[in-house]
């Protein structure tokens, strides 16, 4: 699949927040038994008969204007009760509901692991495939603003593991959108992950067309496809989400030296496009995974595996990977800047593998 | 403005609990300030209209009494006596903060002063204190825990297991709800089933419980007292509600457009500082003189809080990977 040349500018470029509240605003259009939940997702908690809507929109303003739009019942303010509304969700789901809930930062998982690992997880699977949960959680994730341990995570390789949910990870405000409408509209628990650092971001950037732009008509990215971003024959850069953005960076830089790196948009962590990725490294012999997840039992070394496993032959150099180190990730801006995958630490990574 | 309770017979008691407040509103003016000029990062979750909780609290509390808190947790952690410098140096994540810059404006911690840290899960906070009671109880030793916590936090289920946990166990745990009538921008009448007195569940768990002004420091402070004689005969946890506003925003990312600006002004009248000046002055524990002097301190201490902060250095690169493991 490659959509990065595909679109033509007919207006101007919308963020990435405006990508998924787009989406979210076209999807409730389309279906009514889509609904929103989650704490101020639309703001004051239902006091619009005091005059008060719409007095947030989401912490990160991803549902902003739903409130007005489609009314309190449709985009519901819920207590800070995560176990209790996103097992609600889970329930209303099973009815054929298609809630659509935030939980604001995926740290907070833990508050109501036991609805999203126990219940949605794997409901469709020990009742027989009798019910269908298609339910979608947003979640933000990612450090960069300095806002400590409990609020930067990433945590995506954690839902991953649990056979029965599907994880994507836009990398921008195109992916964003489509994605976002699949979740939506796929039949299994679908999570979300939105990066901070990608929130305010219009186009990916650096993808190769200036004229690329998100279309206003509603389309879907489809869940378990990754996407070649970049083309290139010398080595094979692997990003998810915000990562996808750093990798395209390095192969700029890489491109004045003369390397021709490939960069795969990962997007889908659960399913994984597994055919993409090893063509890919098949094609380059080299590869570079990035992820900003903590580095041990990783998306990042689920793919090292992979690649090990399944295109070994094909390598000329040992699959690696640029993570964090194993650590929480530090308030000090000082520290939290060396924790991170960065370009340069990709570009050395790459000239490791080449050397 | 609603008159302040009885007072407390003793000038230099006045003095500190005004003293107290003031330099709690003043390091965070500065430290709002210094955010916006982009010194401090992250979340910043202000106290202010708020101070006359840890003000009261503190003032009773024993030096061997556990604090725990959550992200909001400036002021409580000033009121316990941790230094305004150390803890500015921390909002600005150098190295000589309280957790060397590892934990920020959200986490605050102090073992030399039992301020057993503040916590950024909504609610997480619990459970811990429940668990610092079970050590000294274990120990037999004299001591209580103080556990802050906002209205909203009483919607997630952490907190009805540690009032259970805490009653079934008879634990010395006194839970301290500070009802600032908002969570994020949800009006608590309309997130708690119970409406916006919220101590009325305790009843559920016999947890005796008392709702006071929060915005008399005296109040809190008699409230406290009461609590920890009877948290320290034995008998189980006690439940106080105090209640109070914040001024500001949730955090300095908020619009706050969920509520009426004629809201916060009925509060600003109950301006907890202000009312207790008043106080002060008529029955004559401080003199206009006085009050300047103190101001003046509080100020003095505030900017060489923000010097140190500034001259402090950043944390050493390796320690990113200190402290993973004990
Ligand atoms: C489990 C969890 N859910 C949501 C949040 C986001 N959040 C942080 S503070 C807050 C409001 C808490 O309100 P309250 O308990 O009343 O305390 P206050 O901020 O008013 O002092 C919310 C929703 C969080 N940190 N943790
Ligand atoms: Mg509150």
């Amino acid at each position: 699949m490659t959509i990065a040349s595909s679109q033509k500018a007919e207006r101007g470029n919308i963020s990435f927040v405006q990508s998924i509240n787009e989406a979210l605003r076209q999807e409730m259009e389309r279906d009514p038994s889509v609904i929103v939940m989650g704490e101020d997702v639309s703001g004051a908690a239902g006091r619009k008969d005091q005059g008060f809507e719409d007095a947030w929109g989401g912490v990160f303003r991803l549902t902003k204007g739903l409130g007005p739009r489609f009314g309190p019942e449709r985009v519901r303010d819920t207590p800070i009760s995560e176990a209790g509304f996103i097992g609600a969700a889970v329930g209303a789901a099973a009815t054929g509901l298609r809630p659509v809930v935030e939980l604001m930062f995926v740290g907070f998982y833990g508050v109501c692991a036991d609805q999203i690992t126990n219940n949605a997880a794997k409901m469709h699977y020990m009742f027989g495939g009798k019910v269908k949960l298609p339910l979608t959680i947003i979640t933000n994730t990612g450090i960069g603003a300095g806002a400590a341990a409990q609020h930067s995570e990433t945590l995506y390789s954690i839902f991953t593991h649990f056979p029965g949910l599907k994880c994507v990870v836009p990398s921008d405000a195109y992916t964003a959108k489509g994605l976002m409408a699949a979740a939506i509209r796929d039949d299994d628990p679908v999570i979300i992950f939105l990066h901070k650092l990608l929130l305010g971001r219009t186009r990916a950037g650096l993808r190769q067309s200036e004229e690329y732009v998100v279309p206003e008509e509603p389309y879907i990215v489809p869940i378990g496809k990754a996407n070649i971003a970049r083309e290139g024959s010398d080595i094979t850069l692997i990003g998810i989400g915000y990562t996808t953005v750093l990798c395209l960076q390095a192969a700029q830089e890489l491109e004045k030296e003369g390397i021709d790196a490939e960069v795969v948009d990962l997007l889908s962590l659960s399913p994984m496009d597994e055919e993409t990725v090893l063509s890919s490294v098949k094609k380059t012999r080299r590869v570079v995974i990035t992820d900003e997840d903590y580095p041990r039992c990783s998306v990042a070394s689920d793919l090292s595996a992979l690649v090990a496993e399944e295109a070994f032959d094909y390598l000329d150099a040992p699959p690696k990977r640029v993570t964090p180190p194993h650590t929480p990730i530090p308030y000090s801006l000082a520290l939290e800047r060396l924790y991170p995958p960065t370009k340069e630490k990709i570009l050395a990574a790459v000239k490791s593998v080449l050397e | 403005m609603k008159v302040l309770s009885k007072p407390v017979a003793d000038k230099s008691k006045y003095m500190d609990l005004l003293r107290q407040m003031m330099l709690i509103r003043r390091f965070e003016e500065k430290a709002s300030e210094m955010y916006m000029r982009g010194k401090i990062g992250g979340f910043l979750h202000l106290y202010i209209g708020e101070e006359a909780i840890a003000t009261g609290v503190m003032s009773v509390l024993g030096p061997d009494d556990y604090v725990v808190s959550h992200y909001r947790e400036h002021g409580h952690a000033l009121a316990r006596g941790m230094d305004p410098k150390v803890i500015m140096a921390e909002l600005f994540g150098k190295a000589t903060g309280s957790s060397g810059g590892k934990g920020g404006s959200m986490h605050l911690f102090d073992a030399s002063r039992n301020f057993m840290g503040g916590y950024a899960i909504v609610g997480g906070q619990l459970p811990i204190a429940v668990g610092l009671a079970l050590a000294a109880k274990y120990r037999r030793e004299d001591r209580t825990v103080l556990c802050f916590f906002g209205d909203g936090a009483v919607n997630e289920g952490e907190f009805h297991e540690s009032m259970n946990l805490a009653s079934v166990w008879q634990l010395p745990v006194i839970f301290m709800l500070e009802n600032n009538l908002y969570g994020m921008g949800s009006y608590v009448e309309r997130t708690h089933a119970g409406g916006k007195d919220i101590y009325h569940v305790a009843d559920a768990y016999k947890i005796p419980a008392a709702q006071v002004d929060g915005m008399d420091v005296l109040a809190v402070r008699e409230a406290t007292e009461e609590a920890l004689k009877r948290v320290r005969t034995g008998s189980g946890p006690v439940f106080i509600e105090a209640m109070t506003y914040r001024f500001r925003g949730h955090s300095m990312a908020d619009p706050v457009a969920y509520r009426e600006s004629s809201e916060l002004d009925q509060w600003r009248k109950e301006d907890p500082i202000e009312k207790f000046k008043v106080v002060a002055l008529r029955e004559e524990f401080v003199t206009d003189d006085e009050l300047q002097g103190i101001e003046a301190g509080v100020q003095a201490t505030v900017e060489a809080a923000i010097r140190f902060a500034e001259e402090s250095p950043e944390p050493e690169l390796d320690t990113l990977h200190d402290n993973v493991y004990a």
